[in-house]
C-alpha cells in the first residue's frame, strides 16, 4: 500500500480520519515484508508505537500536533535519535546509544513525526553502494543483485519499498542524490548550512548536509520546510528562506526559465542509457517551454580530485575522536596507550575508513599540505567562482547524477578508484555548497534500472530549485 | 657557578609564551561551566567537551570579547579577521583528537609591554596571541598501572600570548611576566590566579657568544614569577656550562622541578609531532567590525600605567606604588578616593589597605581573597577623623578592622568602642592642670629643659583621660602651662 502525500497524511491524522498507530503499523509491516533487502539496521517498533499513541491521544483531546502529525519516517544510521543505537553502520560505533539527539530529529518530532527505524549506509558515509557498511549490503528494490547506491542506500531503498513516506539521509559528496538516482526516488541536497549538522556523525564538516528522500518533490519540500534553518548548536547554519519551502502551488513557469546542461558531464565516461535519459529530459523541458542550452564549467573535471583530497583530510580529523578511550569499540589487546589507540582503530575501522584516514593524514602532513590540501582549496575557490559566473546567466544547471545506473553488487568492490568515479557528478555541487536534487527520469533502456536527473541551483535558492524540480517532474513524466 | 667573567661573554636571549585562562562563565566552545577549581572530576563536561559523535563546537562570544580587551592591554588592536584551526594529536585528555586553536590568523598580532628593571625602562614586543581550547587533565598515580583523566578543564578558553625574544636576563623575564599578569588582571581578561594555573608560562632561553642566536630550550608550565626567574637563571648557567665544556645544547622541551630548583629534560625536537594543522570547518571565522572594536576600546578599564601616574602625583614612592598596583582592587579604590577626596586621604587609605592585604594575604595564594569591602565614603570619613585629630592612628586601625568586617559607619564604631580622642582644649587643660599639680618633680624637670620628662607627663594625661586625650594637644598644653 503506497503512501498519500505527506501533507495529506498529517491532515488526516489531525482530523482523526486515520490514526498515527495505524500508520506506524503500516510502516512496521512494510519493514518486515521487505526484510530481505536489508535496508534497515534498527527497528524502533516499541518507541514508535508509544509515540503514536501519545499523538493519537493528543488528537483525541483536540490538541494540535503539528505539520507532520503521525507521519512515520526513517533516519540514516548516522543521524542520532535519543536512546536509539546509532552506529553509522560501523563496528567502531556498534552499541553506541546517544544521550542526545540531532536537531533534525528534534525538529521533525516537534511537528509530530515518528521515527520508526534507522537505515543502513556505507560506514561513516564512505561509499556509493552500501557495500562499505560494516554489517551488510542493502539491495536495490528494482534488482536484488544490484546496489542501491550510497552512502544513503538504506534510506533510499526504504522509501522506494514504502517503509515510510520519507527518509532522512546525509549528502557529503552525493550520498543522497546518487542513491535516489539508483533506486528511483527524489533526493535533495540542500544548500550547505541550511540544515543543522548537530547530532549527525560527521563525515566532512565543510560539505555535510542533511536532506530528505521522498517519492515526490512536493514531499521533499514539505519535509525540508519543517527542519531547515539556523540552529544555535551548529555555528555554520544559515537563516531559512523567509518564504519557506512549501509553495502553494509549488511550481515554476517553465517558459521563462533558463537552463544550462553541463557539457563536461555529457562527454566521455557517460553510460549511453544515462545519456539518452538526460537528453530526453532536456528535450521534455524544452518542449514545456524552458530554454535549455549547453554550458561549460572548465574546472569541473578537477572536482573529483579536489574532493578526494579535501574530504579525506576532514574525515581523518573528524574520525580522530573514535579512539577507543571513551565510548564504544575499544580493543582489549593493547598493553599500553599507543597500542590501545592503534589496536582500537585498526580493528574498529573498516577498510574504506582506514583508506580515507591514510589519505587525509598524508595530505595534511607538513611538507605536503601546500601541494595537496592548499592547492585543492584553491581549485575549490575556482569552482565556486565558475558556478557563480554560470548562475549569472542561467537559473538552473542540469546533468546526470552519476555516470551510470545501479551497478551489480561486488562489481566495483575491489577497485576503490572505480568506486570514486561514481561520484564525479555529485561532488562539485557539494564542494561549491549549492543545492541540488535528483529526480527520476526515463529508466535505462537496457536494464530497466532507474536513472536520475540532477538539477542544481545557486546557493540559498532551495525554494526556487524545488519549484523548478516540481515543474520538471511533471514536464518530464508527461 | 660559572665565573662572572665567563658569563659576561654570553648574550642571553629569552622569549616567553604565556597561557592566560580567560574569565568566562562557560567554556570556549561549549556551555559547560568554566570554573573547574573545586569541582568533582568530570562533572563540568557536556557532549561537546566529551567529543561525542555529532557534537559541534559553538564559539563563546565572551571569550572573543576578552581577547579583544587583552589586545588593548597589550597596546594593540584585535585583528578584524581571525580563524580557528585544528591541531591534531592523540592523548586521552584530548577528546576530539585535535585541539581547536588559531594557527596562522590569530586574533592578536603585534603589541608590546613596557617593563622597568633596575630603574631602566625596556620594551618587550608581542609577536602574537591566539585563542585556543585547553585540554583536560591527566594524572598518573604513582605505582598504578592506570592513568586518570579529568575533562573539567577540557575546553577552557585560553589566550596564548607569545613575546618576541626581547628579554636578556632573568630579572627582565620576571618583570615581563609580572607586568603581563598585572595587565591581564587590570583589563579583567583573567582571574589571573597563579595558584590555580590561570597563567602558565613557557620560557625559551638561549645563550650565545655571537650575534647569532644559540640553540634554545623551552621550559614549560611555570606558574610563579620566582620560578620563572629561577628557571631562566638555571638554564643560563646550565647552557653556558655545557658550551664551556665543548658540548652542544639540545633543542628540547624541559620541565621545572620546584623542589630541586632545577629544569629537567622532557622531550627533544626529534619527538616533535606533526600536528597536521587544518582550518576548522565547524567554526566560522571571527570577523570584527570597527564599531565593535571601538566599543571594546571605550569599555576598557584603566591599566596599571594610568594608576602609576596617579599615584606619583599623589606623592607615593615607587616601592609603595608597585605594592598598591600589585593589588588591583586596592589600586582602584585608592584611585577613586584620590579623585573624590584628594591626595592626603588617598595616601592614608593606601597605607591602610596595603596593611590589610599584608595581614591576610601572606598565607593565602590568592590576592583576590582580600577584597576591601569598606565603602569609599567610609574610608574617607575615617581618614578625615584622623586628620582632625579625633582618632589616634592605632585607634583608626581598630575602627578600620571593624569597618571592613561590618561595613558600619566609622564614627559610630569609634564611639561604640570609646576611641574618640578628647580634643576639647578646655577639658584637656583641666586635666593637664591637675597632672602638673600632682607631679611637681617632672614638671620641674621639663622646665629645666629635660624634655624627656614631657613624655611621662603626657602619659599621665592620657591615663587620667582614659586614653581619650589627643596626645599632641596634651603636649602643647603642658608646654603652654609650664610657660615654655
Amino acid at each position: 500500500m503506497s503512501w498519500d502525500p505527506i501533507a495529506k497524511i498529517a491532515n488526516d491524522v489531525q482530523a482523526s480520519t486515520i490514526k498515527a498507530i495505524d500508520l506506524v503499523e503500516q510502516s512496521l509491516a512494510a519493514i518486515e515484508k521487505h526484510k530481505e533487502y536489508q535496508a534497515i539496521i534498527t527497528v524502533m517498533a516499541e518507541q514508535a508505537r508509544s509515540r503514536a499513541k501519545v499523538i493519537d491521544e493528543k488528537v483525541a483531546n483536540g490538541v494540535k500536533v503539528g505539520r507532520l502529525a503521525g507521519v512515520p519516517f526513517i533516519a540514516k544510521d548516522n543521524i542520532l535519535v535519543r536512546e536509539t543505537e546509532a552506529t553509522a553502520s560501523s563496528n567502531m560505533l556498534k552499541g553506541f546509544v546517544p544521550p542526545y539527539q540531532s536537531t533534525i530529529v528534534e525538529r521533525l518530532e516537534a511537528e509530530g513525526a515518528i521515527c520508526v527505524a534507522k537505515a543502513n549506509q556505507d560506514a561513516f558515509g564512505h561509499g556509493a553502494s552500501t557495500e562499505n557498511s560494516d554489517f551488510f549490503v542493502t539491495k536495490n528494490p528494482h534488482d536484488k543483485t544490484r546496489v542501491p547506491g550510497g552512502s544513503s542506500g538504506g534510506p533510499a531503498a526504504a522509501v522506494v519499498l514504502e517503509m515510510a513516506p520519507f527518509a532522512i539521509g546525509t549528502d557529503t559528496g552525493g550520498s543522497i542524490r546518487q542513491p535516489a538516482s539508483y533506486v528511483g526516488c527524489v533526493g535533495l541536497r540542500p544548500t550547505y548550512g541550511l540544515t543543522s549538522r548537530s547530532g549527525v556523525v560527521a563525515m566532512a564538516s565543510s560539505t555535510d548536509t542533511i536532506g530528505p528522500l521522498t517519492m515526490s518533490v512536493e514531499d521533499a519540500a514539505y519535509v525540508l520546510d519543517v527542519y531547515a534553518g539556523k540552529d544555535e548548536l551548529d555555528g555554520t547554519t544559515i537563516d531559512r528562506d523567509p518564504q519557506g519551502y512549501v509553495l502553494p502551488p509549488i511550481t515554476r513557469h517553465l517558459p521563462t526559465t533558463k537552463v544550462g546542461i553541463i557539457k563536461e558531464w555529457m562527454g566521455e565516461g557517460l553510460d549511453d542509457d544515462v545519456r539518452k535519459s538526460i537528453e530526453k529530459a532536456a528535450a521534455d523541458l524544452r518542449a514545456a517551454g524552458a530554454s535549455v542550452e549547453e554550458v561549460s564549467l572548465p574546472s569541473l573535471p578537477l572536482a573529483l580530485a579536489v574532493y578526494y583530497i579535501l574530504i579525506p583530510a576532514e574525515v581523518s580529523s573528524n574520525l580522530a575522536r573514535h579512539d577507543g578511550q571513551r565510548y564504544q569499540f575499544s580493543a582489549e589487546s593493547g598493553k599500553n596507550l599507543t597500542e590501545s589507540y592503534t589496536h582500537s582503530r585498526a580493528k574498529g575501522f573498516g577498510r574504506e575508513a582506514k583508506r580515507r584516514i591514510m589519505i587525509g593524514t598524508y595530505v595534511l602532513s607538513s611538507g605536503y599540505y601546500d601541494a595537496y590540501y592548499k592547492k585543492a582549496q584553491t581549485v575549490r575557490t575556482k569552482l565556486i567562482n565558475e558556478f557563480n559566473a554560470v548562475f549569472e546567466k542561467y537559473d538552473f544547471l542540469i546533468g546526470p547524477v552519476a555516470p551510470n545506473a545501479a551497478f551489480k553488487i561486488g562489481e566495483n568492490a575491489d577497485d576503490p578508484l572505480k568506486m570514486y568515479l561514481v561520484d564525479m557528478m555529485t561532488v562539485a555541487p557539494a564542494l561549491v555548497g549549492v543545492p541540488a536534487i535528483s529526480i527520476p527520469v526515463q529508466p535505462s533502456g537496457t536494464t530497466g534500472m532507474p536513472i536520475g536527473l540532477q538539477i542544481i541551483a545557486a546557493q540559498r535558492q532551495d525554494r526556487e530549485l524545488l519549484a523548478f524540480a516540481a515543474a520538471a517532474e511533471e514536464a518530464i513524466h508527461e | 657557578m660559572t665565573a662572572d667573567a665567563t658569563r659576561r661573554q654570553y648574550n642571553v636571549t629569552i622569549g616567553i609564551e604565556c597561557h592566560v585562562q580567560l574569565k568566562t562563565k562557560t567554556k570556549l566552545f561549549s556551555g559547560a561551566d568554566n570554573d573547574a577549581r573545586e569541582a568533582v572530576p568530570n562533572t563540568l563536561v557536556n557532549h561537546i567537551d566529551f567529543g561525542l559523535p555529532g557534537a559541534l563546537p559553538i564559539l563563546n562570544e565572551k571569550a572573543v570579547e576578552l581577547a579583544c580587551h587583552a589586545a588593548f592591554a597589550l597596546n594593540t588592536e584585535p585583528q578584524r579577521f581571525s580563524k580557528f584551526d585544528r591541531k591534531h594529536y592523540f592523548y586521552p585528555d584530548l577528546p576530539l583528537g585535535y585541539q581547536i586553536t588559531q594557527y596562522d590568523e590569530p586574533i592578536i598580532i603585534g603589541g608590546y609591554i613596557d617593563i622597568e628593571v633596575g630603574g631602566e625602562k625596556k620594551r618587550v614586543g608581542i609577536t602574537r596571541a591566539h585563542l585556543e581550547a585547553d585540554a583536560g587533565k591527566s594524572t598518573h598515580p604513582a605505582g598504578g598501572d592506570y592513568s586518570l583523566v579529568d575533562l573539567n578543564r577540557a575546553g577552557t578558553p585560553l589566550l596564548e600570548i607569545v613575546s618576541e625574544p626581547d628579554m636578556h636576563s632573568a630579572a627582565e623575564a620576571k618583570a615581563y611576566a609580572h607586568e603581563l599578569y598585572l595587565r591581564m588582571r587590570y583589563a579583567d581578561v583573567s582571574e589571573a590566579n597563579l595558584y590555580y594555573g590561570n597563567m602558565r608560562f613557557d620560557v625559551n632561553v638561549s645563550v650565545s657568544k655571537t650575534a647569532e642566536l644559540g640553540t634554545r630550550t623551552e621550559t614549560k608550565n611555570l606558574n610563579s614569577f620566582r620560578s620563572i626567574e629561577r628557571a631562566v637563571e638555571y638554564e643560563v648557567e646550565r647552557q653556558i656550562g655545557l658550551l664551556e665544556k665543548g658540548e652542544q645544547i639540545v633543542q628540547e622541551t624541559r620541565g621545572w622541578d620546584d623542589d630541586k630548583q632545577q629544569t629537567f629534560s622532557q622531550r627533544s625536537k626529534e619527538d616533535a609531532h606533526d600536528y597536521r594543522y587544518m582550518p576548522d570547518p565547524d567554526v566560522p571565522p571571527v570577523v570584527l567590525s570597527d564599531e565593535y572594536v571601538a566599543g571594546i576600546e571605550a569599555s576598557m578599564a584603566e591599566l596599571p600605567d594610568a594608576y602609576r601616574e596617579k599615584f606619583r602625583e599623589m606623592g607615593l614612592d615607587s616601592k609603595v606604588i608597585e605594592d598598591v598596583i600589585a593589588n588591583p582592587s586596592v589600586a582602584r579604590q585608592v584611585g577613586r578616593i584620590y579623585d573624590d577626596a584628594g591626595p592626603d586621604h588617598a595616601k592614608r587609605v593606601a597605607f591602610w589597605l596595603l596593611q590589610l592585604s599584608d595581614d591576610s594575604s601572606e598565607s593565602s595564594q590568592s590576592q583576590e581573597s582580600v577584597k576591601p569591602d569598606a565603602q569609599d565614603a567610609n574610608l574617607i570619613a575615617l581618614s578625615k577623623m584622623v586628620a582632625q585629630g579625633q582618632l589616634s592612628s592605632s585607634a583608626a586601625k581598630e575602627v578600620l578592622d571593624e569597618m571592613i568586617k561590618t561595613g558600619q559607619d566609622p564614627a559610630k564604631i569609634a564611639e561604640a568602642k570609646n576611641l574618640v580622642q578628647e580634643s576639647d582644649e578646655a577639658a584637656i587643660a583641666e586635666i593637664v592642670k591637675s597632672v602638673l599639680a600632682d607631679n611637681p618633680k617632672a614638671a620641674g624637670d621639663v622646665q629645666n629643659g629635660e624634655m624627656k620628662a614631657i613624655g611621662f607627663l603626657v602619659g599621665q594625661v592620657m591615663k587620667a583621660s582614659k586614653g581619650k586625650a589627643n596626645p599632641s594637644l596634651a603636649t602643647k598644653l603642658i608646654q603652654k602651662q609650664l610657660g615654655l
